[in-house]
């Protein structure tokens, strides 16, 4: 099942899951999940609605509890505990589908409060670093405004620009655009493009498929909680191995 | 009808009326800080993982609001000296008036944390905030703002029942304003004044709540 991991591989995965099952009382939302993530690399997780692809990323900073198996972010072993999973989620930052950014604060605020309360860094540092990402996914100007005052797609940018301020070192993106209208869409691909060119390892819930082209190592494709098929984006939609794939691609690529 | 109206006694005990109305400033105010502490911390503990805290939350939120008020500070001032817990009647006024219209706040207060959605929480600890820094740095404040209505007009009321801790003589408005009428038998005159100072305060109040919430929830929202 590994074989297609490429050369992008090194000695110590970023992310790994092994043998990860979760329950829902007696549904099974994921099956036997495993899978590893190099420092650096790119993985686009698709599949239809219900597969468990929100739900698997969402296992990796533990906001849902698995029953079974084992992940590894950075080293760590992630836990039961609340250590373990404070640790973890320090180092790994993730942005929803409808942005969560904090409405009583503005854009600085949102990006200066983790940094603050969390890893205790003082003001000054923490908003220096915040400008910078501001800077960087292009709102800076838009810094002292109220979430409220921003379209969906500025709001997504600072979402991103926030978790990145806690120097995470992989992203997980839970369907980013999915809640964007459609000339929103491009501003977040292009800030996710030029994340993923600066080398972050990047996990992508998304049904994107033009940004998986271009960006992911991998496709992962998800079907009732299982891994499917996984595979290099070009043999992932010229030549996909599973009917479900295949009717999958169908319906998605059908659309556009 | 030849009831001539005479303000002399009323003009005579206005400074003693106007010191009252300090004290029934003073209770509600002090009411008022202890329900919100008791509201935002009966809150907290209602959302514990731990099921007896709960309960006992839930047990103190029906009690009190299934019992009168007027039972409640007399249970205070006169019970519970029985068991060796004597207070003077205003810190008396002030418990029981917190404790009403913290009970009250409790169930308010917690209609505005389920209305924030759920994401605000999830995006709190995917940062690596803990759950107690996500409520009192991401939940509460737009919790509040959700609710703030309905909160201050509990507060209003829980201003107006002031007058209820007359009853064990706690230095406010109405107590002072009886003391007035029992001397002069000017009824009408004494408490025409007294409605009068109850809406000045309550008008006061509304003013300070509308202009809080002016500079604390000045944030826009869609």
């Amino acid at each position: 099942m590994n074989q297609t991991i490429n050369s992008a591989m090194t000695t110590e995965p970023m992310i790994s899951l092994s043998g990860v099952e979760k329950w829902y009382g007696a549904f099974k939302a994921l099956d036997n999940i495993n899978m590893s993530v190099a420092k650096g690399e790119k993985i686009v997780l698709c599949g239809p609605s219900g597969s468990g692809k929100s739900t698997l990323i969402r296992c990796i900073n533990h906001l849902e509890a698995y029953q079974k198996g084992d992940i590894h972010v950075g080293g760590i072993m992630l836990g039961h505990g609340s250590k373990t999973i404070d640790a973890v989620r320090r180092e790994v930052g993730m942005v929803f589908q409808q942005f969560n950014l904090f409405p009583h604060l503005t854009v600085l605020q949102n990006c200066m409060l983790a940094p603050m309360k969390a890893l205790g860094l003082d003001k000054a540092q923490t908003e220096d670093r915040a400008r910078q990402l501001l800077e960087r996914v292009k709102i800076s100007e838009q810094a002292d405004k109220y979430p409220a005052q921003l379209s969906g797609g500025q709001q997504q940018r600072v979402a991103i620009a926030r978790a990145l301020c806690m120097r995470p070192k992989a992203m997980l993106f839970d369907e980013p655009t999915s809640a964007l209208d459609p000339e929103m869409v491009k501003e977040v691909l292009d800030t996710m493009i030029s994340l993923a060119e600066e080398g972050m390892t990047m996990i992508c819930v998304t049904h994107e498929m033009g940004f998986a082209r271009q960006v992911a190592d991998r496709v992962i494709f998800m079907a009732s909680g299982a891994i499917v098929e996984e595979a290099p984006p070009a043999e992932f939609f010229s030549n996909p191995q599973h009917e479900r794939t295949r009717k999958f691609l169908g319906e998605i690529l059908g659309r556009h | 009808m030849n009831y001539t109206l005479d303000f002399t006694p009323v003009i005579e005990g206005l400074p003693n009326l106007l010191w009252a109305c300090l004290g029934t400033f003073t209770l509600a105010i002090c009411g008022m800080l202890l329900a919100i502490a008791i509201g935002i911390g009966g809150v907290i503990l209602r959302q514990s993982p731990f099921k007896p805290l709960r309960w006992l939350v839930i047990g103190f939120v029906e009690l009190i609001r299934n019992t009168p008020f007027l039972v409640q500070i007399f249970f205070i001032y006169f019970a519970l000296p029985l068991a060796g817990i004597r207070l003077d009647p205003t810190p008396t006024a002030i418990i029981a008036l917190g404790i009403n219209g913290g009970a009250y706040a409790i169930e308010i207060i917690r209609g505005g944390v389920q209305s924030i959605s759920k994401g605000q929480r999830e995006a709190g600890l995917a940062l690596g905030l803990h759950e107690a820094q996500v409520f009192r740095l991401i939940i509460l404040k737009p919790a509040l703002r959700a609710i703030y209505p309905s909160l201050t007009s509990q507060f209003i009321l829980l201003t107006l029942t002031t007058s209820i801790a007359s009853a064990i003589s706690a230095y406010e408005l109405t107590s002072v304003s009886q003391r007035i009428e029992s001397d002069s038998f000017r009824s009408f005159e004494v408490y025409f004044t007294v409605t009068a100072f109850y809406f000045v305060i309550s008008w006061v109040m509304m003013r300070v709540f509308a202009l809080f919430s002016s500079r604390y929830f000045s944030y826009p929202v869609r």
